[in-house]
């Protein structure tokens, strides 16, 4: 009955009832531009202010370059930089005033010394100062095959060498028993929980520096669930999952962690932050070698060893985006990339402990265990010990 | 002292001042042309140093023209006032207002001040109204003669002129005393004698006090020593400080104001300067002969920091504290500093110096990087 009646008392085509309130909404904002009825509300204040420097770099000695960006409502005039509390002369590129999201490049000569932390202040025409910290001033990487070779090697070291060597633990896990296999497994939740853990706050600390109006924290929560639900619909349609297919997953997982992990270094180091030391290198190679170990662990549920290649290509998915990463970071980071790819990975990472998880809650059934025996809560406890003691040699 | 009436002065008398001008407009334009030509020097010479090291200081120029004075006016022009005589006595009145203005501090950086301006200053006389500047009007005048300043507060908050001299309470300008702070609209006339002679200042004493300091109502006062009241060489010195002998004329004399300005309002300045803009005698350098004695009225006011610095280079000079005495108080120095309100006189001379320029700045580097830097410039 109300079907024939929503038919008889409509006699604009559907298409129109779709576009009604559209047009209406643009009439209103139309009505909004050109009456302006909210001036009283936008009178009495001063106009919000708002600009980032995004990056600094010191493209040769005594050359100092500033990426900035209006994030602000209104329209900022830089009037004036200054280096150290001091006005500096500059040149900025394409203009001083700054539309809303517009943004330029601020050059600047000055004998700024190296391995000294330099402050940078920016001045508007009303007279409100938008600073940074440069912690330790040392000459940026140049663009050229050097940096890109010595980077991509810094991702080799912590990224693939790593994941590579622990999955060399495999031959070892296939020859344990079942109950350890399924100890190896929790610790492999163990160490994704860390991970996990460790990428969102990662995410959420470079979130604090992006500009206001991309809503850093909201980017990387949205990041991070919607990655975890694009992640589960796929695994829905696939029905259950082999053990090949989850050894993948956690390898893109670890990738791309891995890569966040490589933005961070690669940006740390090209901003002087941290120095490139064998001690940390090595210590990279330790914390991520059980990343290596939890890749392989499910595959000790396959009757058959998988063959070389697979081995390979799981280590390169785990690896190789730490060498995409510190190429970013150390050439061309940008705040609300790393944080946008940060939760992406911690949205992979939740899915990969879910479905280790379902894994182990599948056997601990068959075989009428529980699932979260002494044992396998020994091997969480050990997975989240054993990334937390190895990041003392890591964390900067 | 007698209290005088509250006159009430309509603000279109102050606003009427006769045609001079257009003759000093001409006289604008002429200086303009000297500072445009000593800019154009400043960036060559800014231009071979910037090969290694680049350039400190602002980029860009000041619009003087809109904010109604220029760092010349500040530091050359003595407002005297009207001067007339009643009842056998020298009589010297000021119309004095206190306005709200937005004015510009560094090239493309702008204030929000609150300023004084007055009827007989040259930016004034020049612009035909009157026109607030940063620091105000140097009001100058003698020892012993009867000062009237008639105050009127066309500022949207409520102010008081405060005069570092000697005067009754009731003229003390300060909140809860004869007529506290003066509204808005509102006005007074403070009349005193002038007495003691020397540098001094005056600056409003509304609360809260620091605010009201730091947007810029502030100004140097100066009192001339009257050379009958004194005698053999003493009356000398006081005929060359006393600017109706023309034992004066032969000085070169100079009014700076030692400010700050926090653009952010978070208590720390972004700009230091000598009579308000950045590096104002650095891009214009301050012509001096070398044959001509250089007297300097120096005043501090910066706010938040508790001392401010004068340097000159190459050179050094007699400071005389206060200004209060004939004799100087410091001999052969080339630094001296001043805390908050602290003011006095420097005298020096560039006799038999090398033409060119001689750097003078605070000696605080960074009040001197932050603006507070500038150029003698010694010609033939």
């Amino acid at each position: 009955m109300q079907k024939t009646e929503t038919i008889t008392t409509t006699r604009l085509p559907k298409w129109v009832l779709a576009l009604l309130p559209l047009v209406l909404l643009i009439g209103l904002v139309a009505i909004f531009l050109a009456v302006n009825p909210l001036a009283v509300f936008t009178d009495a204040f001063p106009p919000l202010e708002e600009l980032t420097i995004q990056r600094v770099r010191f493209p040769a000695a005594g050359q100092i370059e500033l990426s900035v960006i209006n994030g602000g409502p209104d329209p900022v005039t830089i009037a004036q930089v200054l280096v150290d509390d001091a006005y500096w002369q500059f040149a900025i590129e394409p203009t001083q005033t700054l539309d809303r999201l517009e943004t330029a490049t601020v050059a600047l000569t000055y004998p700024w010394v190296k391995d000294e932390p330099l402050p940078i202040t920016l001045i508007t025409s009303t007279g409100i100062t938008f600073g940074t910290e440069v912690e330790v001033a040392v000459e940026s990487p140049p663009a050229d095959s050097g940096t890109l070779l010595t980077y991509g090697l810094l991702g080799i070291y912590v990224g693939i060498i790593p994941v590579a060597l622990g999955m060399l633990w495999y031959p070892f896990l296939r020859h344990i028993d079942r109950k350890w296999v399924n100890a190896i497994l929790a610790l492999t939740v163990g160490l994704l929980v860390f991970l996990f853990v460790d990428t969102l706050l990662e995410a959420l600390e470079i979130a604090a520096e992006v500009p206001g109006v991309f809503q850093g924290v909201p980017l990387v929560i949205f990041g991070t669930l919607l990655t975890l639900g694009v992640l589960m619909a796929i695994g829905q349609r696939r029905g259950q999952r082999t053990p090949l297919s989850i050894a993948t997953l956690i390898a893109l997982g670890i990738g791309l962690h891995n890569f966040g992990e490589g933005l961070a270094i690669g940006a740390a180091f090209a901003a002087g932050a941290a120095a490139l030391g064998s001690f940390l290198v090595i210590g990279f190679t330790l914390h991520n070698i059980t990343e290596g170990v939890g890749i392989v662990a499910p595959l000790t549920k396959e009757k058959e060893r998988p063959k070389l290649h697979v081995f390979v290509l799981l280590a390169l998915l785990a690896g190789t985006p730490a060498i995409l990463g510190t190429w970013i970071g150390g050439l061309a980071f940008s705040p609300f990339l790393a944080a946008l790819f940060l939760s992406i990975g911690a949205g992979a990472i939740l899915q990969v402990i879910w479905e280790v998880g379902k894994l182990l809650v599948n056997d601990a059934r068959r075989s009428g265990q529980p699932a979260v025996s002494w044992l396998n809560f020994a091997g969480l406890t050990a997975g989240i010990l054993v990334m937390y003691l190895t990041a003392f040699l890591v964390k900067f | 002292m007698k209290l005088e009436k509250i006159k009430s002065v309509s603000r279109r008398d102050f606003l009427k001042v006769g045609g001079v001008g257009v003759a000093s407009l001409a006289g604008l334009t002429s200086l303009r042309g000297l500072s445009t030509a000593g800019t154009e020097a400043a960036h060559q010479s800014e231009h071979d140093h910037a090969e290694d090291h680049g350039a400190m200081g602002t980029v860009g120029q000041v619009d003087h023209e809109a904010n109604g004075f220029t760092p010349m006016d500040l530091l050359y022009d003595f407002d005297y006032g009207e001067v007339k005589e009643e009842n056998g006595r020298t009589v010297r009145e000021w119309q004095v207002v206190a306005v709200d203005r937005e004015f510009e501090i560094a090239p493309g950086i702008y204030f929000p001040g609150w300023l004084y301006g007055s009827q007989s200053s040259a930016a004034s006389r020049r612009a035909g109204r009157i026109v607030g500047q940063c620091p105000g009007p140097t009001f100058r005048c003698v020892e012993g003669e009867l000062l009237r300043l008639h105050f009127t507060n066309a500022s949207s908050h409520p102010h008081t002129i405060h005069f570092h001299s000697i005067h009754a309470a009731t003229m003390d300008g300060v909140p809860g005393v004869g007529p506290g702070m003066i509204q808005p609209g509102g006005s007074f006339t403070y009349e005193m004698e002038a007495a003691p002679f020397g540098c001094h200042l005056y600056h409003c004493h509304a609360i809260p006090l620091k605010r009201h300091i730091h947007k810029g109502l502030y100004g140097a006062f100066i009192v001339d020593p009257d050379p009958e009241k004194y005698s053999g060489e003493e009356k000398e010195i006081a005929k060359s400080r006393n600017h109706q002998y023309p034992e004066n004329q032969d000085v070169n004399e100079m009014v700076m104001v030692m400010n700050g300005f926090d653009t952010n309002f978070d208590g720390d300045n972004e700009v230091y300067a000598a009579n308000s803009i950045a590096f104002a005698y650095m891009n214009e350098p301050i012509q001096i002969r070398g044959d001509q004695k250089q007297r300097l009225y120096l005043v501090n006011i910066t706010e938040f920091d508790p001392i401010n610095s004068m340097h000159i280079h190459a050179n050094f000079f007699d400071y005389y504290d206060h200004g209060t005495t004939l004799q100087p108080t410091l001999k052969t120095v080339d630094t001296i500093m001043q805390c908050q309100a602290q003011r006095g006189i420097l005298e020096f001379s560039f006799a038999g110096f090398e033409p060119g320029r001689y750097m003078f700045h605070a000696h605080q580097s960074e009040f001197a990087e932050l603006g507070w830097m500038g150029f003698f410039e010694v010609i033939e």
